[in-house]
């Protein structure tokens, strides 16, 4: 009873976090509806533990907390394979903002 | 123009451009281009007394970026033949008017220089083993075969270095302009050249350990 009661008031603190973001701009309109979805998720899993075994039977997993990890841990592994293009990408823009400036230098001084 | 890549390295410096002007005296417009990749032991200053062009990264980017500046130069210079060169020592100016013929007789677009079509010089193992690995990689990733996909020693046509697009940053750019070349279907030639290694050379070079990290760059960008 406690976690669940201490879960949900996590969850819906998350939730007011991705509302606080959007409005704040760092978040995109997609970024938006992707962890809304996901905190609500988490959200209807809590409060409905059964629905989760019902899932699980379904799929034929053994319990509804094997297949929050399994759905959880395939997630992440796309979030993390996200993040590291991204970083890629501040990478080369970093590049191309020190070019610029290398370039820039060269310009005014170029015959 | 001669476009050399160069990060710290203030011990070989003076004698590569020595060497470049050299071979190109007489030449007519040749210029060379040290792209200094944010150096902190005064490489920049050193090339600047030869008179050479110096535009300099304030932070180190690593090869990749540098030679996309020096690309990105050298095509706003109206350069028509752009050769790359090892700030290091590892490559010989007068290799130079051989590399370049393939492009000045129109029959490639880029020109690699190979040291593994000579059959003189010796190239220490492990450099071999790096080397093979990488050629695999190369033609994995990208379908295309080089028989020295890490030398340092290219020409590239005007046309060549207005298409290729260089997203990498560090060491796995020697990759990624095979793959560029394939994707914009340019001609390639390779010559022969000899490898010249040096103590100081070898230590600077690249290692065994790197090669996971550079062949997953690669498949990033293959992705990406």
């Amino acid at each position: 009873m406690l976690i669940q009661f201490s879960l949900l008031f996590f969850v819906i603190f998350a939730l007011s976090r991705v509302i606080l973001q959007l409005r704040q701009g760092n978040l995109t309109i997609g970024g938006f509806i992707f962890w809304i979805a996901v905190f609500f998720a988490a959200f209807i899993g809590i409060l409905l533990p059964e629905l989760t075994g019902k899932v699980a039977n379904f799929l034929g997993i053994g319990r509804g907390a094997d297949v929050i990890i399994y759905i959880s841990i395939a997630l992440l592994f796309y979030l993390v394979f996200r993040l590291t293009i991204a970083l890629e990408d501040i990478r080369h823009e970093i590049s191309e903002l020190v070019r610029e400036l290398a370039l820039r230098d060269k310009r005014g001084r170029r015959e | 123009m001669v476009i050399v890549p160069a990060y710290n390295e203030r011990k070989m410096i003076g004698k590569v451009l020595q060497d470049i002007s050299q071979e190109i005296k007489g030449v007519g417009k040749v210029k060379i281009v040290v792209v200094d990749d944010g150096s902190n032991d005064g490489t920049g200053k050193i090339a600047k007394k030869y008179g050479v062009a110096v535009p300099r990264h304030i932070i180190n980017r690593g090869l990749g970026a540098s030679l996309a500046t020096g690309f990105s130069y050298a095509h706003a210079s109206g350069a028509d033949i752009v050769v790359t060169f090892d700030a290091d020592g590892q490559h010989r100016a007068k290799d130079i008017p051989r590399l370049i013929k393939p492009i000045i007789d129109r029959k490639a677009d880029v020109v690699i220089g190979s040291r593994l079509r000579d059959n003189k010089t010796i190239m220490p193992f492990t450099r071999k083993v790096i080397n093979w690995l990488s050629n695999m990689a190369t033609f994995i990733l990208f379908g295309i075969w080089t028989t020295d996909s890490q030398s340092g020693l290219r020409a590239l046509s005007r046309w060549a270095i207005k298409l290729i697009k260089i997203r990498t940053q560090r060491m796995e750019v020697s990759s990624e302009i095979f793959k560029e070349i394939k994707r914009n279907k340019l001609r390639v030639v390779e010559i022969p050249i000899p490898a010249i290694y040096t103590a100081y050379s070898l230590n600077k070079g690249q290692r065994l350990s790197n090669a996971s990290h550079v062949f997953w760059k690669l498949l990033l960008r293959l992705i990406s």
